[in-house]
C-alpha cells in the first residue's frame, strides 16, 4: 500500500515537470472524476485574475519540491524573487512613475495568495512580502526617486524592523533610540524577528527620537527610517550593525534575525517624513499587511486542501480509496466552506482598504475591522485545513515528502504574525461591539 | 535608417481560446464532447506563435510594422486577444459568435481569416499561427488558408528567419525522420512547432499597457462568412483504461509471454 502511495507520488511529480515546459500533457488526458485544483474564481475581479493566472505561470517553474529543498537547507529562494522582479511584480502597487504599475492591495493580497498556493507556502510570499506594500506613502519625491526604482527592479531588497525582544504589540514602547548628532541619527538597541535581513540591503526602521518621560503624546515619540544596512556590496553589514540569524519551526528559508544596533548611522535624509511621526505612518500600513497576511494564510490552506482531496482519493485502504469514507471527507468538506468564506471576507477587506485609499466607503475603523477580521480568519481556517490535510495523510503526512507537514509548520505565521488573535479580538470588542477596553 | 514603407511588414497571428493544458478534461454525460466549464488560456501552439511574432519584432527591430491578433469566439476571447498583447502585440480583432454558437471548423475559420487578410489596408506579408490546437487537434487551419490564399506556406517550423529586403523566409520545418530548410517568398503562412520558442510570460507593466491596446470586434456576417459546422460529431468517449501489466520472473518468461501475445516471433 505505502509502495503504491509513493508511485504516485512520483507520477504527479513527473507530471508537473512536463506542465514546467509548459505543455505536452495528452490532449486526451480524460479523468471521469473532478479534480479540485483550488479556489474558485467568484466574486474576484478581471484584474485580480489575471493577476492569478501570471503569477500562477510563474510559480509553476517553483513546485513543491523546490520549495521543500529550500526549506531543509535553509537557503533564500532568491529564484522567485528575479522571476518576479523581472516580470515588474514587486511594484504592484506602486506609482507608475517610479516603474510600478498603480495597482491596489486586492491585487497586491491576490498575488501573495497564489504565491502561497503555488506549494511556495508562507515562504515564498515572505521571500517578497515586505518589498510589496507602502513605505513611500509618506516619502519625499527626493526619496522616492531614490529608493523605490531599485525596490521594484529587485536590484535592492528591503526588510522590515520594528519588533523588539522586550516590546511587541506595544509598539509606544519601543526602546530602540535613534539620537540626532547634526546631518545623521545615532542608532543603539535591538531588533527582533526581523525577515530577510541578511539579503536585503535596506531595511524600514522604526526608532525612538524622544524618550517617552519627555512625552505629552506618548505617539510623538517615534521616527521612521528608510536605512541602508549594507555596504555597497550590497552583502557585509554595514558598521554598527550586527545579525543574528533565528532558528524557527517553518519558513526555514527565509532567514528571521536578530538585530543589534551599536552606534549606527543613518543620515537624516533617510528619515521618512517628520521626527515623531513615525507610530501613525507604521500604522497607516498595518491594515494592508494584514490583508497580504490573509492572502497567505488563504494561500496555504488551499494548498494543504488540494493534497489532502488528492491523497484522500488515490490512497487505498480496506479495497477502497479513504476518501470514500464520510469521517474523511467531510472535513475536508467543511475546510472548503471555511477557506472559501474566508476568501469573501479577505477581498471584501482588501476592497474596503483600497477603496478607502481613494477616499471611499468605509471609515478607518470599519477598514481595521475587516482587515483585522479577515487576517484572523483566514489564518484560523488556514491552520485548520493544513492540520486535516496531515490527518489526512496519516503517516506519510508526518513526511516531508507530501509537503503538509511543511505548510503546517509555515501556517503558524499568519496566526501568529504581525499580530495576535488576542488582540484582534480586543479590537474588535472594543472598536465594533463598544465593550470596555480589556488591556 | 529605417527602411522605407513598402518594405515594412506586417504579422497577423491568429489565436484560438482552448481549454487549459493543465486541464484534465472530462467527457460530457451526453458523449456530445467534453465539459467546457473549465479554465480556459491561449491554444500553447498559438502562443508560440505570439512568441515568434514578437521575437521577430525584436530581431528586425523598425522593419515590422505591426503585429495584430486574431481570434473567432466568444466573448471571453477578448481575455485570450488581451494575453496575446500583453506578451506584444500591438492590437487585435475579435470575430466575435455568440456563447452558444458550435465551435467553427478549420474551413470556416481559414474563410474568415481570408477575409480579414482582405480587409487589412497596409496588408498582411506573414500569417504565424499555431499548427494545431490542443482542443480538436484538427491541424489544417494553416495550410487551408494558405490554399485558399494562394501564398506559401512552411509548416511544423522550429526555426524561422526573415529577409526583409529580398521579402523571403527561410524557415526550418520538423519532419518525418529529421529537418527540413526551406525558402519561400512573402507573403507566407507559417504554422508553429511546439520547439520553435518558448514564450515569455507577459510581465506587469506590459499587462496594463495591454487593457489600452485597441481589439476591433466584428461578426461573421460583417466578413461575409458561414461559420456554421459542416462535420457532425456522432459520439466524444474516454480511450480505454489502461490495463495494468503483469510482471514476469525472467527473460525467458518475458519472451514465452511476448510469443503468447503474438509480439514476437514463435
Amino acid at each position: 500500500m505505502v509502495l503504491y502511495t509513493v508511485q504516485r507520488g512520483f507520477h504527479s511529480l513527473c507530471k508537473k515537470s512536463v506542465q514546467r515546459l509548459r505543455f505536452g500533457v495528452p490532449t486526451c488526458y480524460i479523468s471521469q472524476t473532478r479534480q479540485f485544483s483550488g479556489m474558485s474564481l467568484d466574486g474576484l475581479t478581471e484584474s485580480q485574475i489575471q493577476v492569478r493566472e501570471a503569477i500562477g505561470s510563474i510559480c509553476s517553474k517553483y513546485p513543491d519540491e523546490y520549495w521543500a529543498q529550500k526549506d531543509m537547507e535553509g537557503s533564500y529562494p532568491s529564484d522567485l524573487h528575479r522571476a518576479l522582479a523581472t516580470g515588474g511584480w514587486l511594484g504592484i502597487c506602486m506609482p507608475e512613475k517610479y516603474g510600478g504599475s498603480n495597482l491596489g492591495i486586492s491585487e497586491a493580497t491576490v498575488m501573495l495568495q497564489t504565491i502561497a498556493e503555488s506549494g511556495a507556502g508562507i515562504a515564498g510570499a515572505q521571500s517578497i512580502h515586505a518589498n510589496v506594500y507602502a513605505i513611500w506613502t509618506f516619502a519625499t519625491e527626493d526619496q522616492r526617486n531614490r529608493w523605490l526604482p531599485p525596490i521594484i527592479s529587485g536590484s535592492q531588497r528591503a526588510c522590515f524592523g520594528v519588533t523588539e525582544p522586550n516590546t511587541g504589540l506595544d509598539t509606544l514602547k519601543l526602546q530602540t533610540q535613534a539620537t540626532r548628532q547634526g546631518d545623521k541619527y545615532i542608532v543603539n538597541g535591538k531588533k527582533i524577528w526581523i525577515s530577510s535581513a541578511q539579503v536585503a540591503q535596506k531595511m524600514v526602521l522604526l526608532a525612538r527620537t524622544t524618550s517617552l518621560d519627555q512625552l505629552d503624546n506618548p505617539s510623538k515619540g517615534l521616527s521612521l527610517f528608510f536605512a541602508d544596512i549594507k555596504e555597497e556590496d550590497g552583502v557585509t553589514p554595514k558598521g554598527g550593525i550586527d545579525l543574528q540569524r533565528i532558528s524557527k519551526m517553518g519558513g526555514r528559508a527565509i532567514d528571521a534575525n536578530q538585530v543589534f544596533f551599536d552606534d549606527f548611522e543613518i543620515p537624516v535624509a533617510d528619515r521618512i517624513g517628520e521626527e515623531g511621526e513615525g507610530f501613525k505612518q507604521i500604522l497607516h500600513g498595518m491594515n494592508a499587511e494584514r490583508c497580504l497576511l490573509a492572502g497567505e494564510a488563504l494561500g496555504i490552506g488551499l494548498a494543504a486542501l488540494r493534497r489532502a482531496a488528492r491523497y484522500a482519493s488515490e490512497r487505498v485502504v480496506f479495497g477502497r480509496p479513504i476518501g470514500q469514507n464520510q469521517a474523511i471527507q467531510h472535513p475536508l468538506a467543511q475546510s472548503w466552506i471555511d477557506l472559501e468564506a474566508a476568501k469573501l471576507l479577505t477581498y471584501s477587506a482588501a476592497k474596503a482598504y483600497d477603496d478607502h485609499a481613494v477616499g471611499k466607503g468605509s471609515s478607518n475603523t470599519d477598514v481595521g475591522a475587516k482587515c483585522n477580521a479577515a487576517k484572523y480568519f483566514a489564518a484560523e481556517v488556514a491552520f485548520k485545513a493544513c492540520e486535516r490535510a496531515v490527518m489526512t495523510h496519516g503517516g506519510m503526512g508526518y513526511s516531508a515528502d507530501f509537503h503538509v507537514e511543511r505548510y503546517m509548520r509555515e501556517v503558524f505565521v499568519p496566526r501568529i504574525a504581525p499580530v495576535s488573535r488576542e488582540m484582534i479580538l480586543n479590537f474588535i470588542s472594543q472598536k465594533v461591539l463598544g465593550l470596555p477596553k480589556s488591556y | 535608417m529605417r527602411p522605407s514603407p513598402a518594405r515594412l511588414l506586417n504579422i497577423l497571428v491568429p489565436v484560438k481560446r482552448a481549454v487549459d493544458y493543465a486541464v484534465k478534461i472530462r467527457v460530457n454525460p451526453q458523449q456530445t464532447g467534453v465539459d467546457t466549464n473549465v479554465k480556459h488560456s491561449m491554444n500553447p501552439f498559438d502562443e508560440i506563435a505570439v512568441e515568434e511574432a514578437v521575437r521577430l519584432r525584436e530581431k528586425l527591430k523598425n522593419s515590422i510594422e505591426s503585429i495584430k491578433l486574431v481570434s473567432i469566439g466568444p466573448s471571453k476571447c477578448s481575455e485570450t486577444l488581451r494575453t496575446g498583447l500583453a506578451m506584444g502585440a500591438d492590437s487585435a480583432i475579435h470575430i466575435e459568435t455568440p456563447d452558444s454558437a458550435p465551435a467553427p471548423e478549420p474551413l470556416g475559420v481559414a474563410k474568415a481569416l481570408r477575409q480579414i487578410i482582405a480587409k487589412q489596408e497596409v496588408g498582411v506579408d506573414i500569417v504565424i499561427l499555431g499548427k494545431q490546437a490542443i482542443d480538436d487537434d484538427a491541424g489544417q487551419t494553416g495550410q487551408m488558408l494558405a490554399g485558399l490564399l494562394g501564398w506559401s506556406q512552411a509548416t511544423f517550423a522550429s526555426k524561422v528567419d526573415i529577409d526583409v529586403e529580398k521579402k523571403e523566409a527561410t524557415v526550418l520545418r520538423e519532419i518525418d525522420g529529421g529537418s527540413e530548410e526551406i525558402r519561400c517568398r512573402l507573403p507566407v503562412i507559417i504554422t508553429t512547432d511546439l520547439r520553435l520558442n518558448e514564450p515569455r510570460y507577459a510581465s506587469l507593466p506590459n499587462i496594463m499597457k495591454a487593457k489600452k491596446k485597441p481589439i476591433e470586434k466584428l461578426t461573421p456576417e460583417q466578413l461575409g462568412v458561414d461559420l456554421t459546422p459542416r462535420l457532425q460529431t456522432n459520439k466524444v468517449s474516454e480511450p480505454p483504461k489502461r490495463v495494468g501489466g503483469a510482471k514476469v520472473e525472467n527473460v525467458d518468461q518475458l519472451i514465452e509471454k511476448l510469443k503468447e501475445a503474438g509480439f514476437a516471433a514463435a
